[in-house]
C-alpha cells in the first residue's frame, strides 16, 4: 500500500451533529477509513443519535471508558475525575446518557475492542482511548515527556499511537519517525475561545514518516446548544458549547492548559 | 508499626513519578503535622546538588519517567532550586512542593521565562492549612498564613495557578465547607480561580504528637489487595531520590526499609506494604499526585 489516510474521530460525547459534519468533511477527503478513539457518550443530547451514523459510514470504534459504563450498567463514567464539583457534573452528564442510550446500543458498546491494531505502508499503528496502557489515563501535551512516550511506543510495539480521553488535541514526533498523538475530541470545544471542533487526518505513505493533521469541524451548535436545553441538561454544558470555553471538568487540567482557557 | 509477613508486595508497574527530596529534611517552619518532622535544624536528611539532580534526570531518560516532583523540607531553602527546576523542564513536567513563605520575584520571574518556553508545566503546590490565621497558624506557626498567601498572591502575580493543599485537620464531612471557604479567601486575595486540594494526614512524624499514630489494625493486608487497583499506590509508579539513594515514596523515607538502592535502575524492586502510612495510601490513593483532590 503506497499511501493510506484515515480519519480518526475523538470523544464524540453525543455531538452527533459535529459527527455528521466530521464525517462529511471526511470523505470529501477521500480516506481510505474513519476511526473512533472511544466516548461516543457524554455531555450532549440525544445518545441514540449517534449510533446510525457510526454504522452506517463503518466507523470502526475503541471502546472508551464512558463507553465500558454504559454497556456494563456502571455506576459512573470512570472519567477520573478528582474535584468533586467536576464529579457533580460528569455525574449529571453520565445518568442523562445511561437513561438515553438503548439496551441495543448499550450492549453493543460493551462488546467494542480496547484498541485498534494495523499496519499501514510498513508502520504499525495503535488505537486506544487514553494510553495504552490504561483507557482512562489523561495525556496532556504539558505533562508527558517525550521518553515517557517512547517507553509507550516500545512497550506498545507500534510506530504511530493514536489516543484522546483529555479533550485537547496536540501531537509528538518521537525518535525513529515514530508519532504520538491526542486527536482531540468532537463532543466540546477544546477551551480556547472557539466553538468549533476537530479531528485527526492520519496520513501514512512507504517513503515518509507517518503525519497527523488537525482538522476543525464547524457544526450547527445552536442547534445543539437548543436541544440541550430542551433536554434539561445542565446551562454550563450549553455555555462551553455555544462560546468554546470548558465551564467544569477543570480541575484535572495541568497548569498550562488551564491558562489557556478562560475559567 | 509493622507486622511484617502478611504485608503484601507492591510491584512497580512503571516509574511514572520519580520524586527528589531536594531540600531534605530542613525547613523554615516546624509544622505539628508534618510527617516527616522537617525544621530548620533536622538535617537528617540533606539538600541535593544541580549535579545529582542532572545525574538522575539523565538517568531517567532510559526508563521514562513521566513527571519530576520536588518536595523537602522547604525547596526554596536549597540555592540551586531555580537552577534544578530551570534544568528539569528541558526533560519534563516539573511540580514543587512549597510552603511558599520564601520565594522571591526575581526566582519567580525566572522561572515563568523558563515555563513559558517550556512544552511543559511548572506546577506549585502551596501548603497552607487553613483558611485564615486563626486555623493555619496554630499548626504552620504564627505568620505563616499571611507569609503563605503572600507567596501565593506572588505566583499568581507571575502567571503560575498554584494548587493549594490542605492536610485535613478537621473531620472528613466538613471538606465541602472547608474547600469552599478557601476558595472564597483565595479569590479576595486576587487568585480568580485556585485550585484547592484537601490531603489526609499522615499519622507519622510530628503528626504523632499532634493526634495520634497509627493503630496496630491500621496495616495493608494481602487480602485488601484483592481486586484493588495497584495503580492508586504510590509505590506502584513512583520513587524518590534522596542524599543517602533512591527511596520507594515521599512519606516513608525515615523508614530503613525505604531505602531500596543508590540508583533509580536498581530501585524498581516490588516493596512490601508494611507501614501504617501505606494504610492511608490505600485508602486514599493518589494522595502524591497534583489531582485536586485524592481519588478514591
Amino acid at each position: 500500500m503506497p499511501a493510506f489516510r484515515a480519519a480518526c474521530l475523538g470523544g464524540i460525547y453525543n455531538n452527533y451533529l459535529a459527527l455528521e459534519a466530521a464525517l462529511r468533511d471526511a470523505h470529501r477527503q477521500g480516506v481510505d477509513a474513519i476511526y473512533c478513539l472511544g466516548d461516543l457518550g457524554a455531555f450532549g443530547p440525544h445518545p441514540d443519535r449517534v449510533f446510525p451514523l457510526i454504522h452506517d459510514h463503518g466507523v470502526r470504534c475503541v471502546q472508551g471508558n464512558y463507553d465500558d459504563s454504559i454497556g456494563y450498567g456502571l455506576n459512573d463514567c470512570q472519567c477520573g475525575y478528582t474535584d468533586p464539583r467536576d464529579n457533580h457534573f460528569a455525574q449529571i452528564s453520565y445518568d442523562y446518557t445511561f437513561a438515553n442510550t438503548s439496551a441495543n446500543n448499550r450492549c453493543w458498546l460493551k462488546h467494542l475492542p480496547q484498541e485498534i491494531r494495523f499496519e499501514a505502508c510498513g508502520q504499525k499503528v495503535l488505537l486506544c482511548h487514553g494510553s495504552p496502557r490504561r483507557t482512562n489515563e489523561f495525556l496532556w501535551e504539558s505533562t508527558t515527556s517525550t521518553h515517557f512516550l517512547e517507553y509507550l511506543v516500545k512497550e506498545a510495539d507500534a510506530d504511530v499511537i493514536l489516543a484522546t480521553h483529555s479533550g485537547i488535541k496536540w501531537k509528538r514526533a518521537l525518535s525513529r519517525d515514530r508519532l504520538f498523538a491526542n486527536v482531540g475530541v468532537l463532543g466540546r470545544p477544546e477551551n480556547d475561545g472557539h466553538t468549533h471542533v476537530w479531528y485527526a487526518l492520519l496520513e501514512m505513505k512507504s517513503d515518509a514518516p507517518p503525519e497527523i493533521q488537525f482538522v476543525p469541524v464547524e457544526y450547527d451548535q445552536r442547534r445543539l446548544a437548543r436541544e440541550m436545553r430542551e433536554e434539561k441538561l445542565p446551562e454550563e454544558f450549553v455555555e462551553t458549547i455555544l462560546t468554546g470555553w470548558w465551564t467544569t471538568c477543570l480541575e484535572i487540567l495541568p497548569a498550562k492548559e488551564r491558562r489557556r482557557g478562560r475559567f | 508499626m509493622s507486622n511484617g509477613l502478611s504485608s503484601p508486595w507492591v510491584h512497580l508497574g512503571h516509574l511514572d513519578d520519580l520524586w527528589f527530596q531536594i531540600a531534605g529534611t530542613l525547613c523554615n517552619l516546624r509544622c505539628h503535622h508534618c510527617f516527616i518532622s522537617c525544621s530548620p535544624t533536622n538535617h537528617s536528611f540533606g539538600y541535593l546538588s544541580l549535579e545529582t539532580v542532572r545525574r538522575r534526570l539523565e538517568e531517567s531518560v532510559a526508563l521514562g519517567v513521566k513527571e519530576y516532583y520536588f518536595t523537602g523540607g522547604e525547596p526554596f531553602l536549597n540555592p540551586e532550586m531555580v537552577p534544578i527546576l530551570e534544568e528539569t523542564l528541558r526533560y519534563g513536567p516539573a511540580t514543587v512542593l512549597t510552603n511558599a513563605t520564601v520565594l522571591k520575584e526575581a526566582w519567580l520571574q525566572r522561572l515563568a521565562a523558563v515555563e513559558r518556553q517550556s512544552l511543559y508545566s511548572l506546577e506549585f503546590r502551596v501548603s497552607i492549612d487553613g483558611y485564615s490565621p486563626e486555623t493555619n497558624d496554630p499548626i504552620r506557626g504564627e505568620g505563616t498564613f499571611r507569609r503563605a498567601m503572600e507567596g501565593t498572591r506572588l505566583l499568581v502575580q507571575f502567571g503560575f495557578l498554584p494548587i493549594i493543599t490542605i492536610a485535613r485537620t478537621w473531620p472528613e464531612e466538613q471538606d465541602h465547607d472547608i474547600r469552599e471557604r478557601f476558595r472564597r479567601v483565595l479569590s479576595e486575595a486576587g487568585y480568580e480561580r485556585p485550585r484547592v486540594k484537601i490531603l489526609p494526614t499522615l499519622l507519622l512524624g510530628a503528626e504523632v504528637e499532634r493526634s495520634r499514630g497509627y493503630a496496630e489494625h491500621e496495616q495493608v493486608t494481602a487480602q485488601m489487595m484483592e481486586e484493588f487497583d495497584t495503580g492508586k499506590l504510590v509505590c506502584e509508579h513512583s520513587r524518590i531520590v534522596t542524599d543517602r539513594g533512591v527511596h520507594v515514596c515521599p512519606i516513608l523515607i525515615d523508614a530503613p526499609d525505604s531505602l531500596l538502592a543508590e540508583n533509580l535502575a536498581d530501585s524498581l524492586r516490588p516493596f512490601q506494604m508494611s507501614h501504617g502510612a501505606c494504610y492511608t495510601c490505600y485508602q486514599y490513593g493518589a494522595i502524591c499526585s497534583n489531582a485536586t483532590q485524592s481519588g478514591g
